[in-house]
């Protein structure tokens, strides 16, 4: 059985082709002004890459911020439904899951089912959000990637005051101009974002294993930091975390046509 | 080419004032309020308890510069040496950064007492609009707090975050209030966003959607006048009510903030920016007047 997700978020579209259980294809695109043609553009190159025809697919489900323009999908699968079955999916012993994405987090306790226990979110503030360290790599002049790399060779902790994106951007142009070290800056960054996303979890609690998908779980420095904020051995990140809802989005599809038999 | 001068939209208009019929020469008691802010520093003269001279400039990144980059603006315009004053009180969120100051006062304090005097007695909110925060304050006849809320952990509704559109459009920020009400006919838009960062992204869709820059303005001024409004209204309003600030000279949210408020602003013929500093020069003042100036 082929079931397809679809994952329309604030900056890219995912769209991931799941057969038995298996990711077979994968699709990322921006999803810029026109949202219509970036659905259809990453499921293009979800089933070329998957080598499938639109015929063979049984169900689409659609999730992420921007799910309403998803017009194609069977039915929406909420982001925290979505994210839940995706750490279960690959983890299956996690019992909390954390999704971080350009412009929103959520965090959620689930059960061993791949079921949000208790979940709490954050839509509405930059602050946490991969925005942030985007905004702070520019007023550093470096790549995000890049910014994660010289937090991690930083030994130093300067705090950041600000928790604001906006205040936090002058904070750190104010750094740059006392001519503290760029190693030294990042680490800061990374250290208040690192803040931010794990008081989010622990407002659900921490449960072991702990899993995190969306694409700022890409940043190794970040992912580091988290880990020892939260004093844990693992922090389980699967690869190309920023597919993670659709695959949960496609796993939920999944089950609702093996329910419907 | 690329390191041509680009036009900084955010620049708002510096100011310096002297008062011509006023002598410091008689003085007793030359107090002096300082008040550094995140964006902007002002320092205020005053000679027995009265106006005699203010600077107004932006904050640069060495705060301790920036409230001598501010005394030296005011004191440009006079004769008076600058080791004449008997006492300086700092204020403001980089009042600790004060060096030549012998104290410094909450902002929070000095508003109420500075609003009490520019505005005069009368005043019982004052609501301060500032680059990096929005404080609502409750006081007395005297001037004294006696209740008050400040939200200075988020860049919505303040000073900076109109700073950041201003940048976004391309409008200066003196022309800002004027411009948000340049829209005519058109139909009226909203940005629903209350963090900055997003109500920026809200309004490149708007604009790409093909709605004016003017109708875009006018929609972030509003958003930021219910965002002031949600921190007002929490405190609750006594009146008379004004406004200290920069944003006090903001049209465009002011306008749309009072009507939410139901009431009417008081008026003054003073900078509503200098308020802090002259409330931190008044205490100055009293300190003197106590006896409990500087050891000469």
């Amino acid at each position: 059985m082929t079931t397809v997700g679809i994952d329309c978020g604030a900056k890219t579209t995912k769209t991931v082709i799941l057969r038995d259980g298996q990711v077979i294809g994968k699709g990322k695109v921006l999803t810029g002004f026109d949202q219509g043609e970036a659905i259809s553009e990453s499921l293009g190159q979800a089933l070329g890459s998957a080598g499938v025809s639109r015929e063979e697919i049984r169900k689409i489900a659609g999730t992420g911020s921007r799910v309403n323009a998803i017009k194609i999908a069977d039915t929406q699968i909420n982001d925290s439904d979505a994210m839940a079955k995706a750490a279960n999916y690959f983890f299956p012993n996690s019992r909390t899951v954390v999704d971080v994405g350009a412009e929103e987090g959520r965090a959620a306790k689930i059960d061993a089912n791949g079921n949000v226990l208790d979940f709490a979110v954050n839509e509405e503030c930059a602050a946490g959000a991969g925005v942030f360290i985007e905004t702070m790599a520019r007023a550093l002049e470096v790549t995000v990637e890049e910014m994660g790399r010289l937090a991690l060779k930083s030994a130093k902790k300067i705090p950041m005051n600000a928790q604001c994106a906006v205040f936090a951007e002058s904070e750190v142009v104010g750094l740059i101009h006392a001519k503290t070290d760029k190693t030294d800056i990042s680490r800061a960054i990374h250290d208040a974002m690192a803040g931010r996303i794990v008081s989010m979890i622990r407002q659900v609690g921490v449960h072991e294993d702990v899993v995190m998908i969306g694409g700022v779980a890409r940043n190794p420095g970040l992912v580091e930091l988290m880990k020892k904020e939260l004093h844990l051995e693992n922090l389980l990140v699967p690869d190309d975390p920023e597919f993670g809802t659709a695959v949960g989005a496609a796993v939920v599809a999944a089950e609702v046509c093996l329910k419907g038999r | 080419m690329m390191d041509e001068q680009k036009q900084e939209f955010w620049r708002w208009a510096e100011s310096n004032w002297k008062d011509p019929d006023m002598d410091w020469k008689d003085a007793q008691h030359v107090t002096v309020g300082i008040d550094v802010g995140s964006i902007s520093s002002q320092a205020v003269i005053m000679v027995d308890g009265r106006i005699f001279a203010y600077g107004n400039r932006r904050t640069g990144f060495d705060s301790a510069k920036s409230g001598r980059n501010a005394l030296n603006y005011a004191l440009e315009l006079t004769d008076m040496p600058g080791d004449r004053m008997d006492y300086c009180v700092g204020t403001g969120y980089g009042r600790v950064n004060v060096p030549f100051a012998d104290r410094s006062i909450t902002e929070i304090a000095c508003h109420a007492r500075g609003a009490n005097f520019i505005y005069g007695p009368w005043v019982r909110t004052v609501l301060d609009v500032g680059g990096q925060d929005i404080k609502a304050i409750q006081c007395d006849e005297k001037g004294r707090v006696s209740n008050f809320l400040m939200n200075d952990k988020c860049a919505a509704g303040t000073g900076r975050g109109m700073e950041v559109f201003s940048e976004l459009l391309g409008i200066s920020v003196n022309e800002v209030g004027e411009r948000s009400f340049e829209y005519e006919g058109a139909e009226p838009v909203s940005i629903s966003s209350t963090c900055v960062v997003y109500a920026k992204s809200e309004a490149l869709r708007l604009l790409r959607k093909g709605r004016t820059t003017e109708q875009v303005l006018a929609a972030y001024c509003e958003a930021m006048a219910t965002r002031i409004y949600s921190i007002v209204e929490r405190l609750g309003v006594n009146p008379e009510f004004a406004v200290t600030g920069g944003m006090a000279k903001n049209r465009g949210v002011m306008d749309r903030l009072m009507p939410m408020i139901g009431l009417e602003r008081m008026t003054t013929k003073w900078d509503p920016q200098i308020a802090g500093a002259a409330g931190a020069a008044l205490f100055g003042y009293a300190l003197c007047r106590k006896g409990k100036g500087r050891k000469k």
